[in-house]
């Protein structure tokens, strides 16, 4: 499958945070927000976006795929395609913008319960993309590596794919593997850092059970932490707000509930590029937001 | 149903597995799996053949034995609607597709298992964890809250404030009767007098 690639990747894109992001991850949307600047991309902020959908995928399958389509709407009123942060939002509107695409039928079902809801009608025309895959896909390893200034030498950092930014793979055309991801990978090495590979690096964070079955959830993590621990990673990477309230909000309660010790910083990928291309740890990356403080981590770098 | 008090194992806590199910053939409804697969994304049911490669890349059945991909399919194709319908085991899936890539038959048990939920949910078995979220998305139009606090610390940081406006997604909500299903109760705590007398049919 060739991959989608805009003709110009400079230029406008409806910025999609989701509700975790805009109240929990503001280290991450700072961050991505810096980034994407850096490479000529100009977010839109549009007021009208709210839920993704994802929610009610677990409950009904047309409310989820209507209130995915009225962000969808919002966004092809500005005439502009969206890029997303969280990996749950881009899997809900993933889903919904490729079904309405290809299945008339569906979008004249799900434009009734729009037009009876007093939204607009969805036109099937808006694609949605996250933006490490415009990262990797769009821009590439290869220009992002002409941006480094500071190369994360001597770096090592495990990468955490997650779930819904891959897979299932019918919905990203294949961009990347869905068994084996190396996105990650391949950026954190255009950034002059180190991959590292770990046991189990496919499983999921269990965000998506943290409501329904908080211990069990905990004990998915866990595991997690410690086939990463056992790499000997400096750090973890990942680009999902869920995955990170996982590893670096929870994990000081995981340690303490499973009697170990982590102290494991987790980043968010377009921090980890913000610092290779130089930007302000603080200022710019928000760094200070982050729950496990990656101290050792920036001195190691020689940044304050 | 049919009891047999050896069967089951004591319950010691919640990671024990669930009961054992005794199969009671009067109570099967053999048209359940076809229920399963007329929902979106539960087309493909039938074709398991039961290997648990789905089990084998789970990692919440890795810890939790409660949740089973293999065995809840197991018991959809059989027809055992109402033990599926009410199993706690049902809203455990994370939804990480791993097993969904790896399903030798092209099951898509991530979906199976949401449709299952959707089946639920009709029922009057939504998850307390979503009705709460149907709540959050009718009185905010998004799950987590944005208040003042947290408008204040994103202007510090230069971000776009945000402003709460639930209507369009209520409306949506609503419109799907989404609202009835945050108040049901499960269908055996409704008026148990008309329940059905035990081994009546």
């Amino acid at each position: 499958m060739s991959p989608r690639r805009p003709p110009e990747i400079a230029g406008e894109y409806a910025l999609f945070i989701g509700c975790t992001i805009a109240t929990r991850s503001l280290n991450y949307e700072v961050s991505a927000r810096k980034v994407a600047e850096a490479f000529g991309i100009k977010f839109v902020d549009i007021p009208a976006f709210g839920c993704c959908g994802y929610p009610m995928s677990h409950v009904d399958h047309d409310a989820a795929i209507a209130v995915a389509a009225r962000n969808l709407v919002a966004a092809q009123e500005r005439g502009l395609d969206v890029i997303t942060l969280c990996s749950a939002c881009t899997g809900a509107l993933t889903k919904a913008s490729k079904k309405l695409a290809e299945d008339a039928k569906e979008r004249a079902h799900i434009n009734k319960i729009l037009r009876e809801s007093g939204s607009p009608e969805y036109g099937g025309k808006v694609n949605v993309t996250h933006f490490t895959r415009v990262l990797y896909e769009w821009i590439g390893p290869e220009a992002i590596k002409k941006k480094v200034k500071k190369p994360l030498t001597g770096l090592r950092l495990a990468p955490h794919h997650g779930c819904h930014y891959e897979r299932p793979a019918y919905l990203f055309d294949g961009f990347d593997s869905a068994k084996r991801p190396k996105s990650l990978e391949a950026i954190i090495s255009a950034c002059g850092a180190t991959p590292v590979r770990y046991l189990n690096m496919e499983r999921c964070c269990g965000g998506d059970i943290l409501a329904i079955e908080e211990k069990t959830a905990t004990k998915v993590v866990n595991s997690k932490l410690k086939d990463i621990q056992a790499s000997g990673a400096d750090a973890m990477v990942l680009h999902c707000p869920f995955c990170s309230i996982m590893y670096d909000e929870y994990q000081a309660t995981i340690e303490e509930a499973f009697n170990e010790v982590y102290k494991l910083p987790v980043l968010y990928l377009p921090q980890v590029v913000g610092l290779a291309l130089g930007m302000d740890p603080k200022k710019e990356l928000g760094l200070n937001l982050n729950n496990v403080k990656p101290k050792a981590l920036l001195a190691k770098l020689g940044v304050k | 149903m049919a009891e047999d008090a050896s069967a089951k194992p004591e319950k010691k806590g919640d990671d024990e597995p669930q009961e054992f199910i005794v199969v009671d053939c009067d109570e099967l409804d053999p048209k359940f799996k076809e229920e399963v697969a007329r929902e979106s994304g539960g087309e493909n049911i039938r074709r398991c053949f039961q290997c648990g490669t789905c089990v084998a890349m789970c990692p919440v059945a890795e810890h939790d034995p409660r949740y089973d991909p293999r065995r809840i399919i197991r018991m959809v194709n059989m027809g055992m609607r109402k033990q599926v319908l009410s199993s706690p085991g049902i809203w455990l899936c994370s939804g990480c597709y791993n097993c969904f890539e790896r399903c030798p038959q092209d099951v898509k048990p991530t979906q199976i298992l949401q449709a299952i939920q959707h089946i639920a949910s009709r029922e009057g078995y939504t998850h307390k964890a979503f009705k709460g979220a149907i709540g959050l998305l009718i009185q905010r139009g998004r799950l987590i809250e944005v208040s003042e606090f947290d408008n204040r610390s994103r202007v510090k940081l230069a971000l776009p404030e945000i402003k709460e406006d639930a209507e369009p997604t209520k409306k949506i909500v609503i419109h799907e009767k989404l609202d009835k299903r945050a108040e049901e109760k499960k269908p055996e705590e409704k008026k148990p007098e008309e329940k059905r007398p035990e081994g009546s049919k």
